[in-house]
């Protein structure tokens, strides 16, 4: 493995190196080795590993079954996660075949070290929605709505895209919104409107989409300034990179985009 | 500090001073390699550390604020830990009832119940929409969540356990017979509990809160379920590092080490005080 | 503290009146025990023989199942522990660790509502009463085993009970202590206005200190009475092994007193009916031969089974016709050539022996 003294030689962050570590061990133990990197052009065949977004999680596993029926001897394994987290595995070593990011920023972590192989593609976009109590008890229509007193909002945190976007979003209004929380992921956002600890959030639609009746979805103009690329690559390091084409492609194709826009993905 | 430590162990222990005899083989290989596995995260956390932009990472007044308010909630979280916990411990260890060792188990619980889930479930009872949340909310306009309050009250829930364990421990190696003594001599249950059972288990009582308050103080993922992140209100240091790694680890790695030295230095004071005097 | 003064008006009786029954599933304590004020009863007993929880019962540690415990008329098995005018020294002292000896002793005046300067007084009164007036900041730990037994005495005699209790008081000293302290403890139990019960599985212990005993085999009275009388008339093994005694049981019919386990013993006094009959092994004498001019009538031919070193002295473990001990000095022994399975005669004058009714 040449792979292992390149990476120790590029790990900056100490984080990052512990993470990869686990997640090398955990690819690795599901992996077939039987099948590898070798018949590239040919029919798509073996294991792909697909690092994605979490809030991507439902429609690529609905297309990972699909791809596998289509392309029998073919298993598609997910790593599902922070798209910041994915990224340091990714430059950290992790045998990863796919990357779909949940923004241009965090494939750019992937790309700045040439670790896609291509030049990566948008596939879908993600805008942002107000999440509600169910029956919106507070009335909430605008953007402008949440910054009245007595509201209790919770926004993602800054450091995270969904916070990114928000404040993009919030500034594009020119408001000022004082949350009672900065949450440190989209889904914890959305969980504390679950429980009606909050009365308001602001996530993306897909997750509004993803809560069903908990929640209830307000579209407000704003979002249009903070739409969420989701880019998609081939790693230049990938074990079964034939067949991580043909996955991207399945994912690029009509028939995926069917799949994401149900889930409450914009097109491209 | 137990029906042991009386006249005839006094002898004993001087005897046994002074003398070192080789420590076998089989038991200090396994020890250092405990011991290097424990140091080992913590001396990488030192050599990867951004030494050069360290002063400037932590000039920041959030640091501070984050600081301020982790050593605060786990003092806070300590102090009801003791409150409770000490009596609680105490019925555990002194008294029979129905159900008792269900109940030991139950006092276990937030240790091996995810922190996360931990938050939940505190969001579940104390939530504006809990099932005890909802009354303090419409009776007495308390809401829980989303306060330093919140804070305290998710550390206490996952450090409670080290301290009732702690404690219970030392209460059941304590002789129970020093407080039948008290008894013969006028001391009401209560009052011999204060006056002799407490200061005699105090080094565990000590240890038991040491224990919990480092706990409390490391705590995130109740912490920030119940009582969500708001800088200054209820950003702890946990917080504020795992949210600095999402996009500056060189950030958490100094937020990191202000947290450990912190910790190093009041544990290393307190085991000076505490730990050494029984 | 005062002492029951309110609470025992128009009850005649004075001192302790108990019957402590306490079931438990492998042991039942069932031990009655009357004592007058300034009388010291010594509870005397093998190990396991429940004196201790005759003790904790008095204390009010263990409850009783059934039966009565009253002081100076007053009922004390429904009160609780801590309202009962009972002092106990236990076995170990139990002396609080983290506090002064002065502290310890003025624990239970403070207790019983005395200011802490108040209960400080009194306990260093107590302390100088002990005689360690010197020792009263010093912390158990620094005591000697003397010094820690007498705070302990100070410190359950500090709430002026009414009824004194002492687990085997001087069980954990070491011999040459145990003396002196012995001779102290009895000046200070002489001196004890109140009832006193002393738990103590040595016999020594029992008829310095004590005016009665009361032996304990198996959770019920085997026997009381004064010292004197039970070190004469020992009326179980245990006793009379306590008190150095050859005792044997059978029937009486004029001076001849019929074993048992068969062979008679000649005695001086005149009984008949079941009878007891005990002499000291001092009192045998040991021949290889069988002895003809001698007018002893109590002879048996028996073998020895042990021999042991008793102070200056051999004592012989015997078995044949009639298991004996026998002591005899050690030119004796040796002019006798004894050893384990010799052969020999032993004999005891009648007038050696005590018989008295079972």
């Amino acid at each position: 493995m040449t792979r292992s003294a390149h990476r120790t030689r590029r790990i900056l962050q100490v984080t990052g190196a512990s993470a990869a570590a686990l997640l090398t061990l955990s690819a690795c133990s599901s992996s077939d080795p039987g099948t590898d990197a070798g018949s590239s052009s040919a029919k798509p065949s073996g294991t792909v590993t697909v690092f994605a977004a979490a809030s991507l999680e439902e429609s690529f596993k609905t297309l990972g079954k699909q791809f596998e029926q289509e392309h029998p001897g073919t298993k598609v394994t997910f790593n599902f996660g922070g798209s910041d987290t994915l990224a340091a595995s990714i430059t950290g070593g992790a045998p990863a075949d796919v990357f779909a990011a949940a923004s241009t920023k965090t494939m750019a972590i992937v790309t700045d070290r040439q670790d896609a192989a291509g030049t990566p593609a948008t596939f879908v976009r993600n805008q942002l929605e107000i999440a509600t109590l169910p029956g919106n008890p507070d009335r909430i229509s605008s953007l402008k709505d949440l910054t009245r007193p007595g509201l209790k909002v919770v926004l993602c945190d800054k450091t995270v895209p969904c916070g990114t976007a928000a404040q993009k979003a919030l500034d594009a209004g020119g408001l000022k919104l004082t949350p009672v929380s900065y949450e440190q992921d989209v889904k914890s956002a959305l969980t504390k409107v679950e429980l009606k600890e909050a009365d308001a959030a602001i996530v993306y639609k897909t997750d509004v989409r993803a809560a069903g009746d908990k929640v209830e979805g307000v579209d407000f103009p704003e979002s249009a300034e903070a739409v969420n690329d989701y880019p998609i690559a081939v790693l230049k390091n990938a074990p079964n990179p034939g067949t991580a084409k043909a996955f991207v492609a399945l994912v690029r194709s009509a028939e995926g985009q069917k799949v994401l826009s149900r889930a409450g993905f914009l097109k491209p | 500090m137990t029906g042991s430590d009386t006249l005839e162990s006094r002898p004993r222990r001087d005897r046994h001073r002074g003398r070192t005899r080789p420590v076998p083989i089989p038991l200090l290989v396994p020890a250092l390699v405990g011991l290097a596995f424990l140091l080992l995260p913590l001396i990488a956390l030192l050599v990867r550390a951004p030494w050069r932009s360290l002063p400037e990472q932590l000039t920041s007044a959030e640091v501070w604020e984050a600081l301020r308010l982790s050593l605060l909630c786990a003092m806070a979280a300590t102090v009801l830990s003791l409150v409770v916990g000490v009596p609680l411990a105490w019925l555990l260890a002194r008294t029979r009832f129905p159900g008792r060792g269900f109940v030991r188990a139950l006092v276990t619980l937030p240790l091996v119940l995810p922190p996360v889930v931990g938050g939940v479930a505190l969001l579940l009872a104390f939530g504006r929409n809990g099932v005890i949340g909802q009354w303090l909310d419409s009776w007495f306009g308390i809401t829980l969540p989303f306060t330093t309050t919140g804070v305290v009250l998710a550390e206490t829930f996952v450090a409670m356990p080290f301290l009732v364990i702690s404690v219970e421990g030392t209460l059941r190696a304590a002789d129970p017979r020093y407080e039948e003594a008290a008894t013969t001599l006028g001391a009401s249950r209560f009052t011999a509990f204060r006056r002799v059972t407490l200061p005699l288990i105090a080094p565990g009582v000590a240890a038991g809160a040491v224990l919990a308050w480092a706990r409390a103080l490391g705590e995130f993922g109740a912490t920030i379920t119940f009582a969500g992140n708001f800088p200054g209100r209820t950003q702890t240091m946990p917080l504020a590092v795992y949210l600095a790694l999402q996009n500056d680890p060189a950030a958490a790695i100094a937020l990191s080490l202000v947290l450990l030295a912190v910790s190093i230095a009041v544990l290393a004071a307190l085991r000076d005080r505490w730990m050494t005097a029984s | 503290m005062t002492d029951l003064d309110g609470t025992t008006t128009g009850v005649l009786t004075e001192g302790l009146d108990a019957h402590l029954v306490v079931d438990r599933s492998t042991f039942r304590l069932d031990v009655a025990l009357t004592a007058a004020p300034g009388d010291v009863v010594a509870l005397l007993g093998p190990n396991g023989a429940g004196k201790t929880t005759a003790l904790r019962a008095l204390a009010g540690l263990t409850p009783l199942t059934s039966g009565r415990l009253r002081l100076d008329g007053t009922r004390l098995d429904t009160m609780p522990p801590e309202s009962r005018p009972v002092g106990v020294v236990f076995q170990d002292y139990l002396l609080f660790p983290h506090l002064t000896a002065l502290d310890n002793v003025a624990f239970g005046p403070r207790c019983r509502g005395a200011s802490k300067a108040e209960a400080r007084a009194q306990a260093a009164e107590w302390l100088d009463r002990m005689g360690l007036a010197d020792h009263a900041g010093a912390k158990p730990r620094r005591l000697s085993g003397g010094q820690a037994q007498r705070v302990a005495v100070a410190r359950a005699l500090a709430t002026r009970p009414r009824l004194l209790l002492l687990d085997e008081p001087l069980a954990a000293l070491d011999a040459r202590t145990r003396l002196e302290v012995r001779a102290q403890l009895r000046r200070h139990l002489a001196e004890f206005e109140a009832v006193a019960v002393l738990v103590t599985h040595d016999p020594l212990d029992a008829m310095v200190l004590a005016d009665r005993l009361v032996v304990v085999e198996h959770g019920h009275v085997v026997q009381e009475g004064t010292p004197s009388h039970i070190a004469r008339h020992p009326r179980t093994d245990y006793i009379a092994r306590l008190v150095g005694l050859n005792l044997y049981r059978g029937r009486a019919e004029g001076h001849t007193v019929r074993l048992d386990a068969g062979p008679a013993i000649t005695t001086t006094e005149e009984l008949s009916g079941p009878a007891f009959v005990a002499f000291p092994p001092g009192a045998v004498t040991l021949y290889r031969e069988r002895p003809t001019g001698s007018s002893a009538r109590n002879l048996w031919r028996c073998e020895v089974a042990g021999l042991e070193t008793h102070g200056d002295q051999i004592r012989a473990d015997l078995t044949g016709e009639l298991p004996l001990t026998a002591d005899l000095t050690t030119v004796a022994a040796a002019e006798l050539d004894l050893h384990p399975g010799a052969p020999v005669w032993a004999t005891v004058k009648a007038t050696q022996t005590h018989a008295y009714p079972a």
